[in-house]
């Protein structure tokens, strides 16, 4: 994509928005999973929940080669702000969260997303853990394609909610 | 045209409406294609002239006439306008960019 390399968007002003880290990288190296892991640890907190998402050698039959995400870079960073200011406001005992999506190839078995989520008790940053990875496959725009020996296909979460536009209508655009 | 036109648009100053015949004035937008919408149209990026007052869902019928293979999408996607989801119905201003979201597959 022609989007910059790294977008690691400053904390803004808010204080919602200073307790999140959101990160969309185009880069070849792992996700230092660590460093999330570490934005959102903070002693008043009892519980460190994390997700990691990573990458199947297999589709069914079909052997992956690889995986290539895309992405709409500066809505994806925009959505995935929000999405963790909705966890907090659902979640009460939520402290921090932080959210790294990899672009570009990534290799089988490495991981491609991280949500990591801090809070008082467990029960919070689990479910808040599980809302933000949910949310981010349904809205936030991140295309993966895999490829195949024999060809390759854009993946469709089944979280999207896509509706029909236009299909159908015939329009006279030019005379 | 498929949208109504609002008459009193105070739209932006572009002299060369020669390609929509019926309007007085129009405007320009950019329209972004991602993965499979890409594929499809063999673009990323399209600057588009459109009637003054044209909603979200007209400029994508215009440009399902322009690229027809987008049609194997259409049933299942989402626009958004300015990096923001957006209803069919939302009217564009000269600048905005239009962004056509097939199915996504991030995680």
């Amino acid at each position: 994509m022609s989007t910059s390399d790294i977008l690691n968007p400053a904390p803004t002003a808010t204080s919602a928005a200073t307790s999140s880290l959101v990160e969309i990288l185009e880069s070849p190296t792992p996700l230092q999973t660590a460093k999330y892991t570490d934005f959102v640890r903070d002693s008043s907190c009892g519980a460190i929940a994390t997700f990691e998402g990573t990458t199947r050698d297999t589709f069914g039959e079909k052997h992956v080669v690889s995986l290539q995400y895309e992405s709409y870079a500066p809505m994806a960073v925009r959505q995935l702000k929000s999405i963790c200011i909705a966890a907090k406001n659902a979640h009460s005992g939520v402290h921090r969260i932080a959210v790294a999506h990899r672009l570009g190839t990534v290799g089988v078995g490495e991981g491609s997303v991280f949500v990591a989520v801090s809070s008082i008790h467990r029960a919070e940053a689990l479910d808040a853990c599980r809302y933000v990875i949910d949310e981010l496959k349904a809205t936030v725009p991140i295309w993966k394609k895999e490829v195949y020996d024999n060809g390759e296909v854009w993946k469709e979460n089944t979280e999207f909610v896509g509706k029909k536009v236009c299909c159908g209508h015939k329009v006279k655009v030019e005379d | 045209m498929a949208a109504e036109e609002p008459k009193s648009e105070k739209g932006y100053d572009d002299d060369d409406d020669d390609d929509d015949d019926d309007e007085t004035k129009s405007v320009s937008v950019n329209v972004l294609f991602f993965a499979r919408a890409r594929d499809l149209t063999g673009k990323s990026v399209v600057s588009l002239k459109i009637p003054c007052g044209s909603s979200a869902g007209s400029t994508m019928e215009r440009l399902l006439c322009m690229f027809p293979r987008l049609q194997e999408i259409c049933k299942s996607m989402l626009l958004a306008i300015n990096e923001e989801y957006a209803d069919e119905s939302t009217l564009l201003k000269h600048g905005d960019e239009l962004a056509i979201i097939p199915p996504l597959s991030g995680g």
